[in-house]
């Protein structure tokens, strides 16, 4: 059996890489699957945690994590097109307008 | 150990939250089939579901609170906690709701954009709202979360065809997104810690990992509290994490910006006390130097970047960032193992008087708008007081009220935090909170200056339409008369806080 301690790295690199995407990439679509790959960190974690404690808690609020992204995927895709239609870019750079 | 399963008992409690829902769907269906010219009802549609869903609170809930004796109700298997805490927040989103609603109907239609969806969408936001106050199982808090925000992204975003909006919606989607995947690592490590999903069972688990590190925590147990923290303090928009508000709040059509600003704060504010004060109550010690430390760093950085700025939208989303500076001053306040009930008694009064005032001011701008000016820049206002008497005055009393003027609403706000903050001890932060009110007057008077001394542009006389007469009209009166006659509003927030029988309502023993 896997011990614990290595799902746990493993969730914490998938979760540092998101987080990483999301703030060094410029293309919106790349920043949105960064979100979904941090998810998916905390869902491999919540798992571990659920085999660690014997517990089914954590494996239901995986399902609930997958219902969220889910959702927030349709309508982050509707906005992100909404803004490529007003401006014809995918680079959050030029999406500029609001300002200091 | 055995669950029961759900009764009939626990759809009784939740009335209210299951009648909006219905209500919402509805205005979804009924909106295919309503002419053009009719999409009014929708927003009437929408405040009968309020009306519907505050009866359900009155007449079924309250009631099943006060036969059952007790401080709160538990509901669908000990993950819904139903206690007078909950119903208090239940009300005032239903209220921030309502004037919201009102405000809306002619903002829209001179948009372009009055569609069913609108309604139907703040209505799911309420629902969200409703079940981030009543949680007390991460994951129901983390769904109400979540329905929360994914409705006001569609909300922000909702001039479809507008530059602005859709940029807002964008910015405010990848970060609010961003912050829920953070703050969702942090619950995922508490689960890890304590096996547990209950924010009892979460206390209790922390409870014993600190007595066998001796009182100190861990490392695992640190990062946990520093996630979590995060993505509470990213939703109520505090500095560092606050920087979505100012963009969001200009974009966003000016009725949601103001919903923005004291509904959904509020819901964050409600999860915030809950998890902070029952879950992570254990740490105490460990979270109350970080909240110090976002708390001055909010009020510094708002109050600076305020006064510079010549949107009106953003500087009171400036002003916004301070207000929960200060408001985070009241969880601050207490000892080092339990904090002061006048600190959680002053963040309940702030919230209340800030949905009014902030709201009002809001509900000012939303008026101006007309077909080619947006009306939320310094210059779109100035002389206002000659085009629009009764709008000026109305906005003068939420800007004297938002800077804490003493016999307005805002003062009261203020006052129990400061209290609170000198009663335990902490007279540096007491100090420093007072210089950045005072601070904050002069951006507040800026606004006024424009309205009141400068020469009008354009002198045509601006119409009021009648539901944005209403919504200005009951955010004025409360704005007055919590100012004038507290004392009730006062004993709502007590019995809220269970203060008359037990302090067990919001954690504040352990």
């Amino acid at each position: 059996m896997v011990p614990l301690n290595y799902y746990l790295l493993l969730s914490g690199f998938l979760f540092a890489c998101g987080v990483a995407g999301f703030l060094i990439k410029r293309n919106i679509i790349t920043i949105f699957m960064s979100i979904e790959l941090m998810l998916n960190g905390v869902n491999l974690s919540f798992v571990a945690f659920a085999a660690h404690w014997h517990a089914l808690s954590g494996q239901i609020f995986v399902f609930f994590v997958m219902v969220v992204a889910a959702a927030e995927a349709a309508v982050g895709l509707a906005i992100i097109i909404a803004v490529y239609r007003t401006r014809e870019t995918l680079n959050v750079d030029q999406v500029n307008l609001l300002k200091l | 150990m055995t669950t029961p399963p759900f009764n009939l008992a626990d759809y009784i409690m939740s009335l209210p939250i299951i009648l909006l829902t219905l209500f919402a769907l509805g205005i979804l269906l009924i909106d295919l089939v309503t002419p053009k010219r009719w999409k009014w009802m929708n927003a009437v549609t929408a405040l009968v579901g309020i009306a519907f869903s505050t009866g359900a609170i009155v007449f079924r809930s309250q009631k099943a609170l006060r036969l059952s004796g007790g401080s709160g109700l538990l509901a669908y298997s000990n993950s819904m906690l139903i206690d007078r805490y909950a119903l208090y927040f239940w009300y005032l989103f239903l209220a921030a709701a309502a004037i919201s609603i009102l405000l809306s109907v002619r903002y829209l239609e001179i948009e372009q954009e009055n569609h069913g969806e609108y309604y139907a969408l703040i209505l799911f936001s309420v629902v969200g709202m409703m079940c981030m106050a009543a949680g007390l199982d991460v994951v129901l808090i983390f769904i109400g979360l979540e329905l929360m925000a994914i409705s006001t992204y569609v909300l922000v975003g909702f001039l479809r065809t507008n530059r602005r909006s859709n940029e807002a919606a964008l910015k405010y989607l990848l970060l609010g997104a961003f912050s829920s995947g953070i703050f969702a690592y942090g619950l995922s490590l508490l689960y890890g810690l304590t096996g547990q999903t209950n924010l009892i069972g979460i206390a209790q688990g922390l409870q014993q990992r600190m007595a066998s590190g001796n009182g100190h925590p861990g490392p695992i147990m640190v990062i946990a509290l520093l996630t979590t923290a995060t993505g509470l303090l990213f939703k109520i928009a505090a500095v560092p994490f606050h920087q979505w508000a100012p963009d969001a709040y200009e974009g966003a059509p000016t009725s949601i910006a103001g919903f923005m600003s004291v509904a959904v704060k509020a819901a964050a504010w409600a999860m915030l006390l809950r998890i902070v004060l029952i879950g992570l109550g254990p740490l105490r010690s460990v979270y109350v130097p970080l909240f110090i430390f976002v708390s001055i760093a909010s009020m510094t950085a708002a109050n600076l970047a305020a006064l510079t700025q010549s949107n009106m939208k953003r500087l009171l989303a400036y002003s916004s960032i301070a207000h929960v500076g200060y408001m985070l001053l009241g969880l601050v306040a207490g000892t080092t193992t339990q904090v002061s009930v006048d600190g959680i008694r002053g963040i309940l009064m702030y919230l209340l008087v800030y949905t009014f005032m902030n709201l009002g001011a809001f509900g000012v701008i939303a008026s101006l708008r007309q077909r080619n000016v947006i009306g939320d820049e310094l210059d779109d206002i100035a002389g206002l007081y000659y085009r629009a008497p009764t709008e000026s005055v109305l906005m003068l009393l939420f800007l004297l009220s938002l800077a804490g003027i003493p016999p307005l609403a805002g003062f009261y706000g203020k006052y129990f935090i400061f209290l609170s903050l000198i009663e335990t001890g902490h007279y540096a932060l007491a100090s420093l909170a007072v210089i950045y009110a005072v601070f904050g007057l002069y951006y507040y008077m800026k606004i006024a200056n424009y309205i009141f001394m400068r020469e009008a542009i354009d002198k045509t006389r601006l119409p009021l339409s009648w539901g944005m007469r209403a919504g200005l009209g009951i955010a004025a009166f409360a704005t007055v008369f919590i100012g004038i006659y507290p004392e009730p509003f006062i004993r709502t927030v007590n019995w809220s806080l269970g203060l008359a029988q037990s302090a067990l309502v919001a954690g504040l023993t352990h």
